[in-house]
């Protein structure tokens, strides 16, 4: 453990990341440390264990100076370990974690699994000896097995076979996991290479969902990434469209052609504040406050949109599809009572799958237009054809 | 040399040869499942900590914008993550109360098919907490009634109800709910229903059934018994059996 020393997480120039793993133990010889529960990092060069929580606390350990390895499997309640026993330490090493141990070996105990993975290449990598030169094209044999146990000696050629498959796929993936670190290193990375990113998380993500149904338990979470995924290219905001009533329209018109399907979908109706969280989420990190939607909203009548603000007298707020125009609901509903005989606004909301707020409510403007007449008696408020009109 | 026909040991060999390929197989597809569980999380851990620190950058410009949200809309992580300044705080300002609203109402719009638009503060809380992924600041009960305040203009549609010592949040209004219609159907058989059968049947929480049938009680869709044994029952009048009929 005293061959350990701090860093501060940084790759050398010519050094390059190889493998991962979270949730990795480090324990000196037989005994715990305080490094419990980290992110195992195997690059050319070294091993590097980061703090899951404090992310500033990383300790390194060259790979030059590990003798051989070995495995520990994972018992009933052990987690499968790898055993590195280490050279002893040289004097004017920097600064580490421990001053002095009593052990010549550390142990990397993995909670999350990975282990039979980040062995392979751990071995792969104290064979090659890439920090020795960077020049030195990888994995050319250098004859010596530096210690390695049981080393076979493989050529990075492709194998025929399981094997040769295993291999493939184990290339496949650390070509991966580096592409992923090197594109995430800083912003200007990730920008250029953000089309391919896009792609790959986006295979990801269809890989998982395909084994395992989707891409998380948490109900939130598929939610969001369903919203997100509705993103709009091209948000109106007050830097493109100036202030004032010019802004208000063309973000009128933009959340009309944003939700009139949704809207739809859902019955005719949704929520002011289910509004603003579908809209933000599809702007993405555009915010648009609350009052700017409502001002938008309040709009959208004048500007004939298919979509309209209408406030009920309980003081609830609704974006409402323009497809339930008053004169066409009133004259469906009136069809509808017309063919039962008779109806309540109970049986009315069961029939169209609407809220009973909502049903009475149409009745009522039903008769108000003249279309039914009401029987109002004890056990409720009951609606007939409006004979008067019809038959007289 | 004519071959000699396959004897039953070679069978067996054959049969015995086809199970471990098979297990070695499934073996290969379950790393290869982990291994992209690693990338997942990879990709999520990155995609946090750039939301977090560069925000500004990313929103400057509109492609890489676009290409970001894509990234987080495949992983499923929050691209909002401001934290609450010492401004917020303070004054309520900067766009950390307006991310938690958005935050807030849509963990409401994800679980309302479960509770019908009812959900306790506590609960919330913990699922905007998870929701905000592992860069995200502790958030208080105190933080999310002010994130609910700034909704307050647009209207009651989202509301807070004082029960108890807690709150309930209520996020689908009466106008839209169709506990009420599920309520009825659930009545359709017997003419009644009781609490209990709610909360059995339908696996609703007791708050969300005393809710629908008070609601329905105070429109006069439902009369109360009272003398229905240990609980009280609920008739729907336009449901109640017609009796003259079958007497004939």
């Amino acid at each position: 453990m005293d061959r350990f020393s701090w860093c501060d997480g940084s790759l050398f120039p010519d050094e390059q990341l190889v493998e991962q793993q979270g949730g990795v133990a480090v324990y000196d010889g037989h005994d715990k440390t305080p490094f419990i529960s980290g992110f195992l990092m195997l690059t050319t060069h070294r091993l590097l264990w980061r703090d899951q929580k404090n992310r500033n606390c990383v300790i390194s350990l060259p790979l030059s100076i590990i003798l051989g390895l070995d495995e520990q499997p994972s018992g009933f309640t052990k987690s499968a370990k790898i055993v590195a026993h280490l050279q002893s330490p040289s004097p004017g090493q920097p600064p580490g974690p421990v001053t002095h141990s009593a052990h010549s070996f550390i142990r990397l105990s993995f909670r999350e699994l990975g282990q039979q993975e980040f062995f392979r290449s751990l071995k792969e990598e104290v064979k090659k000896k890439r920090w020795e030169s960077q020049t030195q094209q990888s994995g050319s044999s250098s004859a010596s097995g530096s210690g390695s146990s049981n080393s076979q000696g493989l050529l990075p050629r492709q194998r025929p076979g399981i094997v040769g498959i295993e291999r493939s796929i184990q290339a496949k993936n650390k070509e991966t996991n580096k592409n992923i670190s090197q594109a995430f290193q800083d912003l200007k990375n990730l920008m250029e290479k953000a089309k391919d990113m896009v792609n790959l998380s986006k295979t990801i993500a269809t890989k998982i969902k395909e084994k395992q149904g989707d891409i998380t338990e948490d109900e939130t979470v598929r939610f969001k990434s369903y919203l997100l995924s509705m993103g709009i290219s091209n948000p109106v905001t007050r830097e493109t469209h100036g202030e004032g009533d010019k802004y208000y329209s063309e973000l009128a018109r933009q959340l009309a052609t944003l939700l009139t399907k949704p809207i739809e979908e859902t019955g005719g109706m949704m929520t002011l504040t289910d509004v603003y969280c579908r809209v933000n989420r599809a702007r993405g990190m555009e915010l648009l406050s609350p009052e700017d939607l409502l001002h938008a909203c309040e709009l959208m009548e004048f500007l004939r949109l298919p979509i309209r603000l209408r406030t009920f007298d309980s003081g609830v707020s609704v974006l409402q599809a323009q497809s339930q125009n008053e004169e066409e609901v009133v004259s469906e509903t009136c069809a509808i009572v017309e063919k039962q005989g008779n109806l309540t606004s109970e049986q009315l909301s069961q029939l169209l799958g609407l809220s009973v707020v909502l049903a009475k409510e149409r009745l009522l403007m039903a008769e108000k237009m003249g279309g039914v007449c009401r029987d109002e008696t004890v056990e409720g408020l009951n609606f007939y054809p409006n004979r008067f009109l019809t038959e007289a | 040399m004519s071959r000699r026909p396959a004897g039953i040991a070679a069978i067996k060999n054959k049969s015995l040869a086809q199970a471990k390929y098979k297990d070695k197989g499934s073996a290969i597809a379950d790393s290869q499942f982990a291994q992209m569980g690693k990338q997942m999380e990879m990709f999520k851990g990155n995609l946090e900590d750039f939301a977090t620190k560069h925000r500004d950058d990313i929103r400057k410009d509109p492609e890489f914008r676009l290409q970001f949200q894509e990234m987080c809309a495949s992983i499923g992580v929050d691209p909002l993550a401001s934290s609450k300044g010492f401004w917020a705080e303070m004054l309520g300002v900067g766009d950390f109360y307006y991310e938690l609203g958005i935050q807030i109402v849509e963990v409401c719009m994800a679980t309302s098919k479960r509770n019908g638009g009812l959900i306790s503060i506590e609960e919330l809380r913990r699922k905007v907490e998870a929701s905000r992924g592992r860069n995200s600041q502790a958030i208080s009960i105190d933080d999310l009634l002010r994130a609910i305040k700034k909704l307050k203009i647009l209207g009651n549609g989202f509301s807070v109800h004082k029960v108890g010592g807690s709150f309930l949040v209520q996020s689908v209004p009466g106008e839209l709910t169709l506990d009420h219609t599920v309520v009825l159907q659930q009545a359709q058989e017997k003419g009644n229903v009781t609490k209990s059968d709610l909360v059995n049947l339908l696996s609703w929480e007791e708050e969300r059934a005393r809710r629908a049938l008070d609601f329905m009680v105070k429109e006069g869709l439902a009369w109360v018994d009272h003398q229905s044994g240990n609980e009280h029952s609920f008739w729907f009048p336009s449901l109640i059996p017609d009796f003259s009929n079958s007497l004939n």
